[in-house]
């Protein structure tokens, strides 16, 4: 059974293994899953899912047929305890596997609040696996009080979720602002001001100094001196990449597995994809959390397993959906020194990330013509002229245009 | 339950049956038919399961809400009429018979 292995059941793994098969590998393929059901979409789970309108069915990325179908030997509740790069074996379940070719797809661990803080109090969940959701879900009954520690995208999702369902919802982020860490001041107020307008209490600056409680939490001491009750806490405050199977394999760990811009890792043999992997990115080392890449990358992974040779150029795309917002994201906005807002009347705005006069980033607020307009533009590596952004008089359309033709291509430094 | 032809842009059809409540887009994805990406997964986030509807089934679709509108009018060669995101069309016994055009490409 000499073939392609693949560690990781997440986005990365199920799409890398269903690119072998579609472009036409036909060795054999085992994809090892840690958790025990098959390969789902995570994005919905602080969303739709967490707010009981979408059925566990629907979550599932393929129908248990595809990967009989395929021939793909998919194991699940099994975990690769080692890996061996020099004999190329891995042991997994206490049975040891060779492997021809071996991707990475471990994807990212929540982090936790720290014990002494009460950060393993029972009814203290993160927001991450299936299995996270399903444990928290019979919390969410109208009038329970939550607690969510942080103001990034799934705190502000679950909080969204929370309040719809009649929750009573304070979120704590130690940040001055919410979504600090990825957005610019313009984007944090705008959705501030939504959440406080669904009643959920918000408080910026402030982080948790003690869960209190015996056994289950009851309640939190803040660092504002504030005690509150609360029934339970959804923690989100970021990710770590699953790094401690390839660093005591030997690979080389840099922000994450690092690997080269065609995926390859410092091992022979052995690739990395998705959330868990670094890689080259216009001069940088960066690593994305996000769906889209997970995909990309790991399909461009694939292809490159078969010999593709391909460097992999990343086109960063998110969204989130709060209350009544759907935000989309296109490009990446680190290092932005100005923004442009533009709005779009009624509820809709975008916020255009620039350095200098190079277009970086768009956040789009209930405006999915400028997301799309902005992902195009810096997909190709282009820009447009703040003035015409700023201008409200100027159609998307005409502004697509002007970026395309712009030739003003982004500076690879 | 309804039975809906998927036709890939090289002209090669699929005619599968698709469980009500469903989307047109999980009918293609369940079913391991190229050419919708749906990279969103069916949040109206993307634009990759971009369609052309048959023209005689345009008027019996619910109307796409301006989210759908907005993204489609960015798609790749979009039709103002025939154009639709898969994932915004819930599969009905009213749909039987559906008929469906993959474009170029999903962007």
């Amino acid at each position: 059974m000499l073939g392609i292995v693949v560690v990781g059941g997440g986005q990365a793994g199920a799409s890398l293994v269903a690119k072998l098969r579609e472009n036409g590998y036909g060795g054999p393929l085992t994809l090892i899953c840690g958790e025990s059901v098959p390969p789902y979409q995570r994005p919905p789970l602080s969303k739709a899912y967490l707010k009981g309108e979408m059925d566990r069915e629907r979550l599932f990325l393929r129908p248990a047929s595809f990967y009989t179908d395929h021939d793909i030997d998919l194991r699940l509740g099994q975990w690769v305890t080692k890996i061996d790069p020099i004999r190329q074996i891995l042991d997994v379940n206490g049975e040891t596997l060779p492997y021809t070719q071996l991707a990475l797809a471990t994807g990212a661990s929540p982090r936790r609040l720290p014990a002494q803080i009460g950060g393993d109090l029972e009814h203290v969940y993160s927001v991450r696996s299936l299995a996270d959701i399903d444990a928290m879900a019979p919390q969410f009954v109208v009038g329970r009080k939550l607690l969510i520690v942080g103001g990034g995208y799934i705190g502000l999702e679950a909080a969204a979720v929370a309040a719809g369902l009649g929750l009573e919802v304070t979120l704590v982020e130690s940040s001055p602002r919410i979504l600090q860490r990825v957005a610019a001041p313009e984007t944090s107020d705008h959705l501030r001001a939504l959440h406080l307008a669904q009643g959920v209490r918000l408080l910026e600056g402030t982080s948790v100094k003690q869960l209190t409680g015996v056994g289950a939490v009851q309640g939190a001491v803040l660092t504002n001196g504030d005690h509150l009750q609360t029934d339970f806490v959804l923690v989100g405050v970021g990710v770590t990449p699953s790094t401690d199977l390839a660093r005591t394999a030997g690979l080389t760990i840099d922000n994450g597995i690092q690997t080269d811009e065609q995926g390859r890792t410092s091992a022979p043999a052995i690739w990395a994809a998705g959330d868990c992997a670094s890689f080259p990115h216009k001069g940088e080392r960066i690593r994305l959390e996000s769906v889209g890449h997970a995909i990309d990358h790991a399909e461009h992974i694939a292809a490159n397993m078969l010999g593709a040779n391909l460097p992999y150029v990343a086109k960063p795309w998110f969204w989130s959906d709060q209350h009544d917002v759907k935000l989309q994201i296109a490009g990446l906005n680190t290092g932005y020194d100005n923004v442009v807002t533009r709005q779009a009347g009624g509820c809709s705005t975008s916020i255009w990330y620039y350095r200098g006069n190079q277009l970086l980033a768009v956040d789009a607020l209930n405006d999915p013509r400028a997301y799309m307009v902005a992902k195009r533009i810096i997909e190709a590596g282009h820009t447009i002229d703040r003035g015409l952004v700023n201008d409200q008089g100027t159609d998307l359309k005409t502004l697509l245009a002007a970026g395309l033709a712009s030739g003003i291509t982004t500076s690879r430094h | 339950m309804a039975k809906i032809t998927y036709i890939e842009h090289g002209g090669r059809r699929h005619v599968v049956e698709v469980a009500n409540g469903l989307t047109v887009m999980e009918g293609a994805r369940d079913n391991g038919i190229p050419g919708i990406a749906a990279d969103c997964g069916g949040a109206c986030a993307c634009s990759t399961c971009h369609v052309y509807i048959d023209p005689s089934w345009v008027d019996q679709l619910p109307k796409k809400d301006a989210m759908e509108a907005d993204m489609l009018d960015f798609a790749h060669e979009p039709d103002p009429v025939l154009s639709r995101l898969t994932c915004q069309i819930k599969v009905a016994d009213a749909l039987d018979g559906l008929v469906v055009q993959m474009p170029e490409k999903q962007i």
